[in-house]
């Protein structure tokens, strides 16, 4: 027979506290957390508001003292620098994700997948300076060129893992179900990659562009910075991230505003890309949720 | 060593006045029992009924599991569910330590009256529930980060149990009433996901136990285990009846026809017959059951 | 076997089956040659690292780790106030962000589940983090976190417990403290998704075991849930503390930039991201510019060593969970 000490069930009155402290504890993490964002985006919105104008987003800067002026060279830097830089990182980056997620047991892929997980994380002021030695040692000058390639190797890693990955999601039996019908290999991951991947793969790329377009840190070394619209690749080119650094840690309050009207513009492009990427992202995930 | 004393001194001290409250609450609550006690609740208490429900409904967002149900359990016996996949008889026996409401999404109407208090009414505190109410799963579900040891004096650390002694009696006694103590007794520091998956099942049946738990429910309980393993957990729930009142779930007719004193029978959702167990296999009275046990679907 | 099977078809078919072999071929070779390029990047910044610090490795040898003078002037170069103001801007980020991240993970995976909406949101909104470009950190860390900081945070911890070595000096705004804290916001995205995965990946019976054991929600979470996921949450903080040791805008435009060793939070210091940035465009000679580079190698094998053991602890927890599931 057991005894039962029955009257000790209940619930402690000391428990019952540390349940709801700990839930506050958890909303006020939240609230820090959103908090921050809030702050950013409003910050940014009161400052860099004022400022926008059509002429900010094309002018040259002008010296300080000169009323004017705008961010033109420092856009069209950042777009022209991405722009190559997708153009060499996403075939590498394609190839290799395709390689991650194809030959999955091979040696060489357990070691670049590794190397791709480290080049994600890394330092990209190092990746700055690899291109620095490699590239603006060798031609002498800081370019856009330069900038373009270090850019490039930031967005690689990003691609080969997104590319893996939806390829990664496409159910075996489909693509054993093409080969089995005697497609080849080749024909049926492009095939998958073309349809059912395809989604994943451009939203990769989106969150690689997004990612290098953000990046400040390398291009000190690699593209340097110029207040004039590019004359040449292998010139000198200024860019937004660039640029917000350059005019906040100057000691002009002009400048400043502008580092803010230029910070709310990187935002906003910013914010746009991963929006929009999630919400391909969630409309995808409500179509398998109904499939099922 | 003296600072130690006075440490324990202190924990004694709290202890002390944490229980004098418990008795408090206990007591308030009991009065509120008699008060509330209706006639209906007097005469299930009579008739020995340990759990009682009234019109149990549970959804899944829009999907309705269970139909209606209206079950009467009896204290001190194994009572099986059984029935076909999607019956609705994991639900049900979810539902009776409120286990359900925690998915996401899901929903229970009705209720469920355990010793003549319904557990679904909003001043019943879910956590006491599943304090009187115990339950095993239909995997073995260990925590792997305890031994042997904290895995079974989990739950009574959980209700303030500090005391070494204590804490020993109860893990040997809740081992030995579970049939696993003779293989772990001289492990008992060993990961508790190290043992096989017999030990683990029983392992956490000894859990289950070790809080002193009125009820326990059991949810297909050897579904992932071999024939010996299953003998050896079938032995110790036969076992336990004495001093428990046992809701298995089991997918196994001979299970049920094996263990059980009453058997349930449930077709999409809603009970279709229930009786004695030898009543069931013998002389159904539905020509569903009758077609279930003797093997034309399900 | 090719031989048999190539016997039984027509000459068009084996054109064709020759024509797809080698476009098989080839396509793996090209993959293949994109993935070695992975590693052949890898590979090539450590050996151009390694290469262009050497003028710095032979003049100081192994005591540029732990050389704490860095005087441009006299040409002395040692690399400890850089990673000591790695470390500890590293260290109080973790501090501050690891509580807040670990909070966001339960929050999404345990606390309100059922509502899709509010963690879909709450989940955006904390992934947004992410998106904002480290140099939008930067400025706003130096135009509103840093004077925010002074007035309400620094300045009152300095009056009451200036007695404290961490406390004492002056609050200026631009120093570990604001560093760390803008790095703490930093780590939140990453710490918190790569948790709030791990979180839902312990299996639901846990959960449920300990419920049925009669444990409160918090019980559930603190007992059952965290130690099932620790080193998952264990790889999520270190990969926390790689993004920040490897970050170097928003640093280095609050951290002061003072090569100092310092127990003062409230003094200026250097990272080792932040003085390439800072003084790498503007260095001349060679020993200088070189002892920057074995500052980027000496980054380069901290984030490789991070790295590399975060991905450990996550690789093993997954293994573990196969086992267990």
């Amino acid at each position: 027979m057991v005894r039962r000490t029955n009257d000790s069930i209940s619930v402690s009155t000391s428990r019952i506290l540390m349940d709801k402290l700990m839930s506050i504890l958890v909303y006020a993490a939240v609230g820090l957390a959103s908090a921050a964002l809030i702050l950013i985006l409003a910050e940014t919105l009161i400052q860099g508001l004022p400022i926008l104008k059509l002429s900010f987003l094309l002018d040259a800067p002008v010296p300080v003292g000169f009323s004017g002026g705008g961010i033109g060279p420092d856009i069209e830097g950042t777009l022209i620098m991405v722009g190559i830089a997708s153009l060499i990182s996403v075939p590498i980056g394609v190839g290799a994700g395709i390689f991650f997620s194809e030959w999955p047991e091979s040696k060489l892929s357990s070691l670049s997948s590794f190397s791709n997980d480290v080049l994600a994380e890394f330092p990209s002021m190092v990746i700055g300076i690899f291109v620095y030695t490699i590239i603006v040692l060798t031609t002498g000058r800081f370019s856009a060129f330069a900038g373009s390639v270090a850019l490039s190797i930031i967005m690689i890693p990003v691609v080969a893992r997104t590319t893996e990955e939806s390829l990664k999601i496409v159910p075996k039996t489909l693509r054993e179900a093409s080969m089995a019908l005697g497609v080849s290999r080749w024909k049926t991951v492009v095939r998958v990659v073309m349809s059912t991947g395809k989604r994943g793969l451009i939203t990769g790329i989106l969150l690689a562009l997004a990612r290098a377009a953000g990046e400040t840190a390398p291009l000190i070394l690699t593209a340097g910075y110029s207040t004039a619209f590019l004359n040449g690749l292998f010139n000198q080119t200024g860019s937004l991230p660039y640029l917000i650094y350059y005019y906040a840690i100057s000691p002009y309050s002009s400048w400043h505003a502008i580092a803010w009207g230029a910070a709310l513009i990187l935002i906003a492009i910013m914010f746009v890309m991963n929006v929009s990427v999630k919400l391909a992202f969630a409309s995808k995930f409500e179509e398998t949720r109904a499939e099922i | 060593m003296r600072r130690r004393k006075k440490k324990d001194g202190l924990v004694m001290g709290e202890l002390a006045i944490q229980e004098q409250s418990d008795i408090d609450i206990s007591l308030a609550s009991q009065q509120g029992e008699v008060l509330s006690d209706s006639s209906a609740s007097v005469s299930q208490r009579r008739r020995g009924h340990k759990i009682v429900t009234i019109d149990l409904k549970a959804q899944f967002g829009r999907v309705q599991v269970l139909r209606g149900i209206n079950l009467e359990i009896k204290e001190r016996s194994i009572t099986a569910i059984m029935g076909p996949s999607g019956c609705g008889k994991t639900t049900f026996i979810r539902c009776l330590n409120r286990l359900h409401e925690l998915t996401p999404g899901a929903s229970v109407t009705g209720r469920v009256i355990l010793d003549g208090e319904d557990i679904y009414s909003p001043k019943v505190n879910p956590v006491l529930v599943r304090r009187k109410i115990g339950m095993v799963f239909q995997k073995p579900n260990p925590f792997p980060t305890m031994s042997v040891y904290d895995n079974v004096a989990a739950g009574l650390k959980l209700n303030g149990v500090r005391d070494k002694a204590k804490l020993d009696e109860a893990v040997e006694r809740s081992l030995k009433l579970a049939f696993l103590w003779d293989e772990v007794k001289d492990d008992l520091k060993k990961s508790g996901a190290a043992l096989s998956g017999g030990q683990q099942q029983r392992l956490c049946i000894a859990r289950a136990l070790a809080v002193e738990p009125e009820v326990i429910l059991m949810d297909e309980p050897c579904s992932a285990l071999d024939p010996t393993a299953t003998a050896k957990i079938e032995e110790a729930i036969f076992e336990l009846k004495k001093d428990y009142t046992i809701v298995i779930v089991t997918h196994n007719m001979q299970q049920a026809a094996r263990v059980a004193d009453y058997t349930a029978f449930f077709y999409l959702g809603e009970l279709i017959e229930y009786g004695n167990t030898e009543q069931i296999f013998e002389n159904p009275k539905n020509e569903l059951t009758e077609r279930y046990i003797t093997g034309k679907f399900g | 076997m090719k031989a048999f099977s190539k016997a039984r078809l027509t000459k068009t078919e084996v054109r064709t089956w020759n024509a797809s072999a080698n476009a098989d071929s080839l396509m793996k070779v090209l993959v293949a040659v994109a993935a070695f390029t992975v590693i052949a990047i890898l590979t090539a910044i450590a050996f151009e690292l390694y290469l262009n610090s050497l003028p710095s490795i032979s003049k100081f040898g192994i005591s540029f780790i732990w050389g704490t003078t860095w005087d441009v002037s006299t040409e002395m170069f040692g690399a400890l106030p850089f990673i000591f103001g790695t470390f500890v801007t590293s260290l109080l980020a973790l501090l501050i962000g690891l509580p807040i991240s670990l909070g966001v993970a339960i929050f999404l995976s345990e606390k309100v589940k059922s509502r899709r909406m509010v963690t879909r949101s709450i989940g955006t909104l904390v992934e947004l983090l992410a998106a904002v470009p480290s140099v939008i950190y930067g400025l706003w860390g130096l135009f509103f976190l840093s004077p925010l900081l002074r007035r309400y945070v620094e300045t009152p911890l300095h009056d009451y417990l200036g007695f404290v070595p961490l406390f004492a000096g002056t609050p200026f705004g631009l120093d570990f403290f604001t560093a760390g804290v803008l790095l703490a916001i930093m780590i939140i995205p990453t710490v918190s998704a790569i948790s709030r995965d791990v979180l839902n990946a312990v299996p639901n019976s846990q959960r449920e075991a300990m419920y049925s054991l009669g444990a409160t929600h918090w019980e559930v979470i603190w007992k059952a849930v965290l130690p099932y996921a620790r080193s998952g949450i264990f790889g999520a903080t270190i990969l926390g503390l790689a993004r920040a040791v490897g970050e170097t805008m928003a640093v280095t435009m609050v951290i002061g930039n003072e090569p100092k060793i310092t127990a003062s939070l409230f003094s200026g210091g250097y990272t080792l991201a932040a003085v390439i940035a800072n003084q790498f465009t503007e260095a001349t000679g060679q020993l200088y510019i070189s002892s920057l580079i074995e500052i980027g190698l000496v980054l380069f094998f901290m984030a490789l060593a991070i790295n590399t053991f975060a991905r450990l602890l996550i690789w093993k927890m997954k293994r573990g969970m196969n086992i267990r599931v």
